[in-house]
């Protein structure tokens, strides 16, 4: 299946951000991408969350891979009581844009796919729909004990990072430079964070992913400079979207906190 | 994504168990023979199967040896080495060619390098103090290379450097190695001190793994053995006879071999300082001593003929008991704080504001960056052709004058940012052309940054041509021209098109 896609751009955290989402596709298709694996949480927070659960049908029907995240199920499903009280409001706001069609393709979507020796799962390989964060190594590891692969690449977390598994156990974190080509070699366990498209939270507003070449095994970090402020903007002006809490989320994309 | 990748691709990971022989193929590179055994790795004579077009060099498959079942040691390093060589380029590597599948077989093939390594000039120390010195410039130059690619080596050792027949450097076995922007597959693994026990620099014994200065540490410790025969922290076998060298310091090499110059014995004991703030801050600020001898700033550590006694070396003790290391946030964090810069100053031909302007300017840069180092230099004039008249009393006295000068014009800066602890050296080169002295100067030392007057008046200019403009053209580093402020009423000059007045390139 992997024969004729040598390059995959992994996307997470996508979060309803239109200009986001346009600049990382635009960009990864310009290094020659064809196949893409999104990691969830295409709605929530951002203005624009009709026209991303569209691309993103648009894409899997092209064979992309797509799973759902938290934010997806809070919508379908009702938000979780661990959320906050701003990822409620954006959840009760964003179902009231999105039509049944919209809905049913997000409820439709598998919690984690396999493809060859790669898991793609939003949060972790542990418990895939109890969505524990992956903080540290700690975590990393219980992952990387749950799971075959020799790839495991997820979201949820907003930073970019990689964590790798020794054969003899010992677990490492690493944090990755945007532009420098990786080589995950296949005698360690790899689990592999893109980091946030849509709502990066490092410090630098620009959107994250990552391309992973399976014929080099080289995985390069990305950042891809959008249109923040025609993010914020869009924020701000939607309909319907409490004025303080467009307001702080307009702040979140802009310091990229 | 680069060229080296297609030999991965093999997806087939049935291992390879039967030992390599030669006339086998594998992954399309023919065996040959095997050249080294090694106690960690084989070294095999490779040619591709089909040869690849522009691929014009000899090429060796180097084979990791697993001694029996987990290896953890052999295997780890290899991978280190697999996934750091792809990331490095330039003279001072053997060029990446491909690398082996650990499910099938594991390697690296490379270019081979045409040389022996230093390991046998080891056995025929001491050598002449000219060897010595060149080996220290032309590892110095490979080092920082190899720091510039964020790359620090932390193995550097006679057998791990390769010379060419031209006498330039290889450096090899990056089984050690840290690269800023690649993860650490070492740092996690191994609870014991990772390095070679006599060349190990104080902070790695420590367990920091990121500071480009251990590797200049380690090159004291070669200059050391090269220069006097012996060993400056023995051959230690266990981690506390490794912690030694935080509190002993070794026998200065005047001790062993009184001939051996002071200017000498100040660079070696100025790479062996136990803190790496107190040592060379950058491989090129090394490599700028080693070959300016006359330049180099005595301290007491030039002068000392024994080693500190019994009292400050229990102090030392003492204060090592649980002391941490300073590190650098990274190499290249390091690099950046320690750049060479060079001041080029025609004392003689510029107008009194203009030496002012650049002194300011110099001032700026070197306030800044307290890591930084300055090269104040001018140029005298030589004839093209046949001997100067003004032979060598007269010769002598003019050299002599142009450092008094250059000395002169650096004094307020010197006082003014305590420059007089060896941040500082001043230079005159004696050459026909001022342009041309000034980026041999600069491309030798590897300078970083060059900070030089424009001629003061566009008719010399015209007449002369422009010396900043040619350094501006040839200068591999950054050039900063500066000029004399403009007077209000002046009319503009008529040729500022060639360089704006903060000019950088």
């Amino acid at each position: 299946m992997l024969a004729d896609h040598m390059k995959t751009a992994l996307i997470s955290d996508l979060h309803a951000n239109r200009q986001a989402f346009e600049a990382v596709l635009g960009h990864a298709r310009q290094q020659g991408v064809a196949h893409f694996a999104l990691l969830g949480d295409y709605v929530g927070y951002g203005s624009d969350p009709g026209w991303v659960v569209d691309q993103v049908r648009a894409l899997r029907a092209d064979g992309a891979i797509a799973v759902a995240g938290n934010h997806d199920l809070g919508v379908t499903q009702g938000p979780r009581p661990t959320m906050n009280e701003d990822a409620r409001a954006a959840i009760a706001w964003t179902r009231s844009r999105l039509s049944d069609d919209q809905l049913a393709f997000l409820s439709s979507l598998p919690m984690s796919e396999e493809e060859d020796d790669c898991l793609y799962v939003h949060a972790n390989a542990f418990d895939p729909a109890g969505f524990a964060y992956v903080q540290g190594r700690l975590e990393a590891m219980r992952s990387l004990h749950a799971t075959e692969c020799r790839y495991t690449f997820c979201g949820h977390m907003h930073e970019p990072m990689l964590y790798h598994l020794s054969g003899t156990g010992k677990a490492g974190d690493f944090k990755p430079q945007p532009g420098v080509p990786i080589p995950l070699l296949p005698n360690r366990q790899w689990l592999v964070i893109p980091g946030a498209c849509g709502q990066p939270r490092d410090g630098n507003p620009a959107a994250a992913y990552a391309l992973f070449d399976h014929d080099s095994e080289e995985l390069t970090f990305q950042r891809v400079p959008y249109d923040v402020e025609a993010a914020a903007a869009g924020l701000r002006a939607a309909p319907g979207l409490p004025a303080g809490l467009a307001d702080r989320l307009a702040h979140r994309l802009v310091a990229g906190r | 994504m680069n060229d080296a990748a297609p030999a991965s691709a093999t997806p087939s990971p049935t291992p390879i168990t039967a030992p390599l022989q030669p006339g086998q193929v594998l992954d399309g590179f023919v065996l040959e023979a095997r050249l080294h055994q090694g106690g960690m790795a084989n070294l095999w004579q490779v040619r591709r199967e089909t040869p690849v077009p522009g691929e014009d060099f000899p090429l060796i498959m180097k084979v990791p040896r697993i001694k029996g079942g987990e290896d953890p040691a052999t295997i780890v390093g290899f991978e280190v080495e697999q996934m750091l060589m792809p990331a490095l380029k330039g003279p001072h590597v053997p060029r990446f060619v491909a690398r082996g599948d650990w499910r099938r077989q594991a390697y690296i093939v490379m270019e081979r390098i045409e040389g022996d390594s230093l390991r046998p000039r080891l056995d025929q120390a001491p050598l002449p103090l000219v060897e010595v010195v060149e080996i220290g410039i032309q590892v110095a130059h490979a080092l920082t290379d190899l720091h510039r690619q964020h790359l620090v080596h932390l193995d550097i050792k006679p057998s791990n450097i390769l010379l060419r027949p031209d006498g330039s450097v290889v450096l090899v076995d990056f089984g050690l190695s840290r690269h800023d922007f690649l993860p650490d597959l070492l740092e996690e693994e191994f609870s014991l001190p990772m390095g070679t026990g006599p060349y190990m620099s104080p902070e790695q014994v420590q367990f920091v793994r990121n500071d480009p200065r251990s590797d200049l540490f380690a090159l004291g410790v070669m200059l050391y053995h090269l220069s006097t025969g012996e060993r400056p922290f023995g051959q230690p076998v266990s981690v506390r006879q490794l912690r030694r060298r935080l509190y002993v310091e070794p026998i200065p090499p005047r001790a062993i071999r009184p001939e051996l110059p002071p200017w000498f014995q100040e660079i070696v004991l100025h790479c062996l300082e136990v803190r790496a703030e107190r040592r060379y801050q950058s491989a090129a600020q090394l490599a700028l001593d080693l070959q300016r001898p006359d330049a180099v700033p005595l301290t007491a550590r030039a002068h000392k003929l024994q080693r500190s006694g019994l009292v400050r070396r229990f102090k030392r003790w003492f204060l090592a008991l649980g002391e941490e290391p300073d590190a650098p946030a990274s190499v290249g964090a390091q690099l950046a704080r320690s750049p060479v810069i060079m001041a080029a100053v025609d004392v003689q031909g510029a107008t009194p504001a203009l030496l002012e302007e650049l002194r300011e300017v110099v001032r700026r840069l070197m306030q800044t960056e307290p890591g930084a180092r300055l090269a104040c230099v001018g140029v005298m004039k030589t004839n093209r052709i046949g001997m100067d008249e003004l032979t060598d009393a007269q010769g002598r006295s003019h050299h002599v004058q142009q450092l008094i000068a250059l000395k002169n014009w650096a004094h307020p800066m010197t006082r003014e940012l305590a420059l007089e602890d060896g941040r500082l050296t001043f230079h005159v080169l004696e050459a026909p052309d001022a342009a041309d002295a000034l980026v041999e100067f600069a491309g030798k030392t590897g300078v970083d940054h060059v900070v030089m007057g424009a001629r003061a008046s566009s008719l010399m200019r015209r007449y002369l041509g422009s010396v900043s403009a040619q350094v501006v053209t040839q200068c591999a580093c950054t050039v900063t021209v500066v000029r004399e402020p403009a007077q209000p009423d002046a009319p503009p000059s008529d040729d500022d098109a060639l360089i704006s007045p903060s000019a950088s390139n």
